[in-house]
């Protein structure tokens, strides 16, 4: 359900055409015991092997907590200018902060999260704007308090990374 | 393509999965980024670019951080250096810290923490430049603000603080009663590019658990009965400078898990608050007890001391460094002097002598409180020898094989008896506080005697 929705705020933000894939299990060599979060370069290197011949990006959302060695949690984690990206929804939840429920603001997070990762395989580094989608947000007190967009800029920059690319 | 110059930044790790996360981590902040997995490979790299800072696990096979960090600064001095390690290696870090490293990094660390340091890496290079040659300047001195040594350690100490005010590490400073712990945290705020930003204070001893709590974290308007308006905590007034936790060994389980979460994911919210709000200010703790004991005891989680223990710094007692007593004697004359408008030129040489030997449980808070007093009754422009009173029992009362905690727990009743167990007085005369001093009552399970026997 969730999914259904993502695709069509993704499909209207780069008017393109978006596809829901058959779920995938988290590959188990992701799992970090002593932490219990998963590895999110490891799943980004799994999502590689899957994109289809098709596709010109891959984009996973899981219910895991992510990290990488260094960092106690990432909300995800993308290849630059490249093909997969990966979002956890686990930290966008307000009950992970003790709150109650939120499922509008949960979809906005999981919302911008996606842009966000997804504008990074485009090319996109942080933007200094805080009304941009790609400003960088560690918590999610940044994430909501960010724009919900690609700015002017960043938007202008990842057509022109898109359109000098392969072609669709 | 950025308007602004790249940032070029050196990974050096043995761990491929470590350098592979962290730089793409950061090539998404704009940031360029190369690798190296040894300290070899990264002094070859040197020279291929004009680095702005490198990112150093501490240990790898080979060359460990420091060891190629050494290396680096005999060619490039001014190399900002940023050590990674983990908890169990945190003394080398703080060796770290003192051979030059810019600051450090407890593995795994929160992403914004990383992000908000290296921003400051960036537009503050210039500045830190400067900083470093004053730092070298001011280190022949015997002073660090309002605090006076010439004892060694001391003056290590001084150091020390002198360079971690630069960063925004936690600093737990652990030492008896009256060391100074509380002048040394301000002196590290004040040294700091925090010190145009507020110094909180919080004493942890002397709240119960929903006072202290209340006082850390705020209140909601309404939060509970007596909640009548909205209230900050310290936290919260701390902004952006720095908060002080005082007696940290004090405080209660529960509130020591709050507490550790708090500081990890660096937010908070009021009591009965749902907003999260980031803690801007750094954090310095202090405490008197012996915390690993504590640790041993199951009273302090050992990973909340972690968590404050970044880097440590212990006061030694003044017995341990007796040649600082004439120095802080004539600092204390000096100063009250002016503000008891009196022309005291000095001390006899008995009277310094007594003091010299002197044990001071209450450290050099008990030293001038007696100087003071000495300068209250002293007749003339010289304290003698019957100015100065010890209240009673000195080390020559008190001779045979006793522990000092013996010595100090005889002292304290005798002084609790002869002030008919009034506490403001008492402590007062031992030169501690009224928290101190009951939890000394408690910790000797002394009590008052029926009718306070004179003689
Ligand atoms: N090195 C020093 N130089 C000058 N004054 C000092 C020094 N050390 C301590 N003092 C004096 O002792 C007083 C007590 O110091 P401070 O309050 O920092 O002690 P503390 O370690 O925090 O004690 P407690 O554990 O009882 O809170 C200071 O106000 C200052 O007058
Ligand atoms: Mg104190
Ligand atoms: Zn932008
Ligand atoms: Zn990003």
């Amino acid at each position: 359900m969730i999914l259904q929705w993502l695709r069509k705020e993704v499909a209207d933000t780069f008017l393109a055409t978006v596809r829901e894939m058959p779920p995938m299990s988290v590959p188990p060599a992701s799992f970090e015991a002593g932490r219990n979060q998963h590895s999110s370069t490891k799943i980004l290197k799994e999502l590689l092997g899957e994109v289809p011949k098709d596709a010109l990006k891959l984009l996973g959302i899981t219910g895991m907590d992510l990290c990488i060695p260094i960092l106690t949690y990432v909300f995800g984690e993308a290849q630059l200018g490249g093909t997969a990206a990966v979002v956890s929804t686990a930290r966008l939840r307000q009950e992970f902060y003790g709150g109650a429920p939120d499922r509008p603001l949960f979809l906005e997070r999981v919302r911008k999260e996606s842009l966000h990762e997804l504008g990074h395989t485009f090319g996109l580094i942080h933007c200094r704007s805080g009304e941009c989608v790609m400003h960088l947000s560690n918590t999610v007190v940044d994430v909501d308090a960010k724009g919900r967009n690609f700015c002017t800029y960043c938007r202008t920059v990842a057509a022109s990374n898109a359109g000098g690319g392969s072609g669709k | 393509m950025t308007m602004e110059k790249t940032v070029n930044i050196m990974v050096v790790d043995d761990e491929e999965i470590v350098r592979e996360s962290l730089t793409s981590w950061l090539e998404e902040d704009g940031y360029h980024v190369e690798c190296a997995e040894g300290g070899k490979k990264a002094l070859e790299r040197l020279p291929e670019r004009n680095w702005d800072l490198m990112l150093v696990d501490l240990k790898m096979p080979g060359m460990d951080g420091i060891q190629l960090m050494d290396e680096v600064h005999k060619t490039s001095p001014d190399m900002l250096v940023i050590i990674m390690t983990a908890f169990a290696t945190v003394d080398t870090a703080v060796k770290a810290m003192k051979k030059g490293a810019y600051d450090y990094f407890v593995k795994p660390f929160n992403p914004d923490d990383i992000s908000l340091t290296i921003r400051k890496i960036v537009d503050h290079r210039k500045l830190v430049q400067e900083n470093q040659f004053l730092r070298k300047e001011l280190k022949k001195q015997y002073k660090l603000r309002d605090m006076i040594s010439k004892n060694e350690k001391m003056l290590e100490i001084f150091d020390l603080a002198r360079t971690v005010a630069r960063s925004n590490s936690t600093v737990l400073i652990q030492g008896e009663s009256g060391t100074g712990k509380e002048l040394l945290a301000r002196a590290i705020h004040d040294e700091s590019p925090r010190t145009n930003a507020p110094f909180i204070s919080v004493s942890c001893a002397s709240l119960t658990e929903s006072l202290l709590e209340s006082e850390l974290f705020g209140h909601e308007k309404g939060a509970f009965t007596g909640a009548a308006a909205l209230k900050r905590g310290k936290l919260e007034l701390a902004q952006d400078g720095t908060l002080f936790l005082d007696e940290i060994g004090d405080i209660s389980l529960k509130l020591q898990m709050d507490l550790l979460r708090v500081l990890e994911q660096r937010e908070f919210r009021r009591v009965g608050g749902s907003d999260l709000i980031a803690i801007g200010s750094r954090i310095l703790a202090a405490t008197n007890r012996d915390l690993k004991k504590a640790i041993a005891e199951g009273r302090f989680r050992p990973d909340l001391y972690y968590r404050l223990n970044v880097i440590s710094i212990q006061i030694p007692p003044l017995r341990e460094r007796r040649e600082d007593i004439p120095l802080l004697v004539e600092h204390f004359i000096e100063k009250f002097n002016i503000e008891m408008g009196k022309e005291i030129r000095g001390v006899s040489e008995g009277a310094m002598r007594i003091m010299v030997d002197n044990e001071w449980p209450g450290n050099a808070r008990e030293l001038r409180n007696v100087v003071e007093r000495a300068m209250v009754v002293a007749k003339g422009n010289l304290i003698t020898e019957a100015d100065v009173s010890l209240s009673s029992s000195g080390p020559g009362a008190n001779p045979g094989a006793k522990s000092l905690e013996e010595i100090e727990k005889e002292h304290i009743r005798l002084v609790l008896n002869e002030n008919h167990w009034n506490i403001v007085r008492s402590a007062h005369t031992l030169g501690i506080d009224r928290v101190t001093l009951y939890n000394k009552i408690k910790k000797y399970g002394l009590k008052r005697e029926g009718v306070a026997p004179k003689e």
